[in-house]
């Protein structure tokens, strides 16, 4: 019964696409151990997760729908997770590696005395589970071994693409017997409103960096992401100089991204942003400086002034009909 | 208010690491070590919560002897006090998160603040591993951070925005890059720092058994992207990308 957990992760009442991702994972996991793969959703009012879970390529859908998990805490998603993986007798229990799933699993690995391993690449049986993970942002590959009977699995999901839409899988709910924490408080979720793709999901993606000077200027980096139904991304330091907020930033220390498209506008290229975007199928860097490293992982390189030339290119591609 | 931070030792991220030819692990000559970055955030953040609140500053690091460095470096910072736990052992989080669990449990501190992450590793587990095994609440990728009648409350970054959580103290809190601006060490910080405490132990006294769950097997590098080509003009752009890369 060496079965997988996937937990699934939700926003508005969507599974986010970021599980179906990590299903990928789990059903090669699953051929490796001889199992079946399992979504976990916890939440309430999950009617239309569950629905879409089931659709994953996963083989069943165990929820919770309780007030307890109403909104995310891992001190009470941590244990009702852990249950479950005991309950069907996963050995590996695996998540997005987003904020959601980098809060959350190292609590579960704890709570099952389990070894972790964070943004695996890879999965492989050469005589035992073997994972692969990228560290030092990016510039170096380890290839890891679990030595505990329960692994526990963050999905690097650029790597793994979503299953085709599957017949639904059967549901069961669960009952995880957690009553909720007096210990920590939900207070709010302050979403960034947009009409624009995800950046984890988009094709295309247009990222703007310090050589953008002020956060107005950002304005031609998004018309330029709209027209092509692009999302917008940023650097470090655009984020820490204000001009873009947070969730945009794409890096070691941000999301890591590989749309079909990337371009980087005013943008060094300093190895933390690259450790986020490397894994592009094509890069497109603009910069005034013909020296800036962005230029050694770019396709096509663009040594001009971006206030200059993104305005043109959009309106090029505009006029070509777009 | 007893405040306790964590720092590891890593190597200075401005420069590019090297493995081995036989895979068996990076080439450690000639690298320069620091704190790491997010620690730096998580210490600053400790020393602020000191000024306002007053108490003591507990500096901890896992590793070699030499990470007696970084937690000068704290000290020089303005942590009052330091304490390392020493081992060559290569660790995986859960063995730093169980090291530092026995580590609170004799100093019994109210709030512990950590880095949300090690920019050598990469791995992003040991303050919530930490907080589970003590049973205690986290607060991870904290951007601001009140401290007040035994709550902290904690703004986040996660994905699609930014969240506030509550947690009662005792607590974990991990640091994510927007928190604060890190002070530098003043020279007269570093002089005090040499003559504040800096006490010693082994995993062994804290009956620990360090012994990890994750083993690496192998590194090797990343296949390189190649460079490609400069273009001259907007209309190159357009036309490569539309006949060549097929991206438009
Ligand atoms: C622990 C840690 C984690 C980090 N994590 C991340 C991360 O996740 N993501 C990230 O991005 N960074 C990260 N960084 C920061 C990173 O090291 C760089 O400082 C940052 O990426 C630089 O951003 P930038 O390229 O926008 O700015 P700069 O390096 O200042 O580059 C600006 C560029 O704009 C160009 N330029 C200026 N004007 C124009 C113009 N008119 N037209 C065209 N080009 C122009 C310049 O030539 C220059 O190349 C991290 C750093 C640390 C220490
Ligand atoms: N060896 C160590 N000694 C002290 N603190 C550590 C050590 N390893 C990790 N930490 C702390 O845990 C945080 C997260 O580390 P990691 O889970 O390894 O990414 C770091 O920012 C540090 O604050």
């Amino acid at each position: 019964m060496a079965n997988v957990l996937v937990v699934a992760e939700h926003l508005n009442g969507q599974l986010r696409k970021v599980t179906n991702a990590t299903v990928a994972f789990a059903k090669q996991a699953a051929g490796l151990t001889g199992g079946q793969v399992h979504v976990l959703v916890l939440g309430s009012g999950i009617g239309g997760v569950v629905e879409e879970a089931a659709k994953s390529g996963a083989d069943k859908v165990l929820f919770e729908d309780s007030a307890v998990f109403t909104n995310y805490l891992a001190e009470n998603h941590g244990p009702a997770v852990a249950k479950v993986a005991q309950d069907i007798g996963a050995t590996i229990v695996c998540a997005a590696s987003s904020t959601f799933g980098k809060d959350l699993l190292p609590a579960v690995a704890a709570h099952l005395s389990a070894g972790m391993v964070s943004d695996a690449t890879k999965v492989w049986d050469d005589g035992g589970l073997k994972f692969m993970r990228p560290l030092w942002a990016g510039n170096v590959l380890t290839t890891v071994e679990v030595t505990t009977p329960v692994k526990v699995i963050t999905v690097r999901t650029t790597e793994f693409d979503a299953l085709p839409e599957s017949g639904p899988a059967p549901s069961e709910a669960v009952a995880t017997g957690v009553g909720g924490t007096d210990a920590a408080e939900f207070v709010n979720f302050d979403q960034v409103k947009s009409e624009r793709p995800e950046l984890t999901d988009a094709d295309v993606i247009v990222a703007g960096g310090r050589g953008l000077k002020s956060a107005e200027n950002f304005g031609m980096i998004m018309e330029l992401a709209d027209l092509l139904s692009g999302a917008v991304g940023a650097s470090r330091a655009a984020v820490d100089s204000g001009y873009a907020p947070n969730d945009w930033q794409i890096g070691q220390t941000g999301k890591v991204v590989a749309p079909n498209l990337y371009f980087a506008v005013a943008i060094s290229g300093a190895i933390q942003h690259l450790a986020g975007m490397k894994g592009s199928k094509t890069i497109v860097a603009i910069n005034t400086n013909a020296e800036a490293p962005i230029f050694q992982v770019a396709d096509y390189g663009l040594v001009a002034d971006a206030f200059a030339v993104v305005p043109e290119l959009t309106e090029k591609l505009k006029a070509l009909g777009v | 208010m007893k405040i306790l931070t964590t720092v590891k030792r890593v190597t200075d991220p401005d420069m590019k690491v090297k493995i081995k030819p036989d895979g068996t692990g990076i080439v450690t000559d000639g690298v320069e070590y620091k704190m790491n970055s997010f620690d730096e955030y998580g210490v600053e953040e400790a020393i602020v919560l000191k000024q306002n609140h007053g108490g003591e500053v507990v500096v901890v690091s896992v590793g070699p002897s030499a990470s007696t460095k970084e937690i000068r470096t704290a000290l020089a910072m303005g942590a009052d006090r330091g304490i390392l736990v020493e081992t060559d052992a290569e660790l995986d989080s859960d063995a730093v998160a169980r090291v530092l669990a026995e580590v609170v449990k004799k100093e019994q501190p109210d709030i512990i603040v950590m880095g949300k992450q090690a920019v050598d590793s990469d791995r992003n587990q040991a303050g919530q591993m930490l907080a589970a095994y003590l049973g205690y609440p986290q607060a991870t990728f904290a951007y601001s951070l009140e401290v007040a009648d035994g709550w902290a409350t904690v703004g986040r970054e996660v994905d699609g925005g930014t969240s506030t959580k509550r947690i009662k103290l005792p607590g974990i809190v991990t640091a994510d890059l927007r928190l604060n601006e890190p002070r530098y060490a003043s020279l007269p910080g570093i002089m005090k720092a040499k003559r504040k405490p800096l006490e010693t132990m082994t995993p062994d006294d804290l009956g620990v058994d360090v012994t990890s769950k994750v083993r690496v097997i192998k590194y090797e590098a990343p296949e390189e992207r190649q460079a490609g080509r400069i273009v001259e003009t907007v209309d190159e752009l357009i036309e490569v990308l539309r006949n060549e890369a097929k991206a438009i």
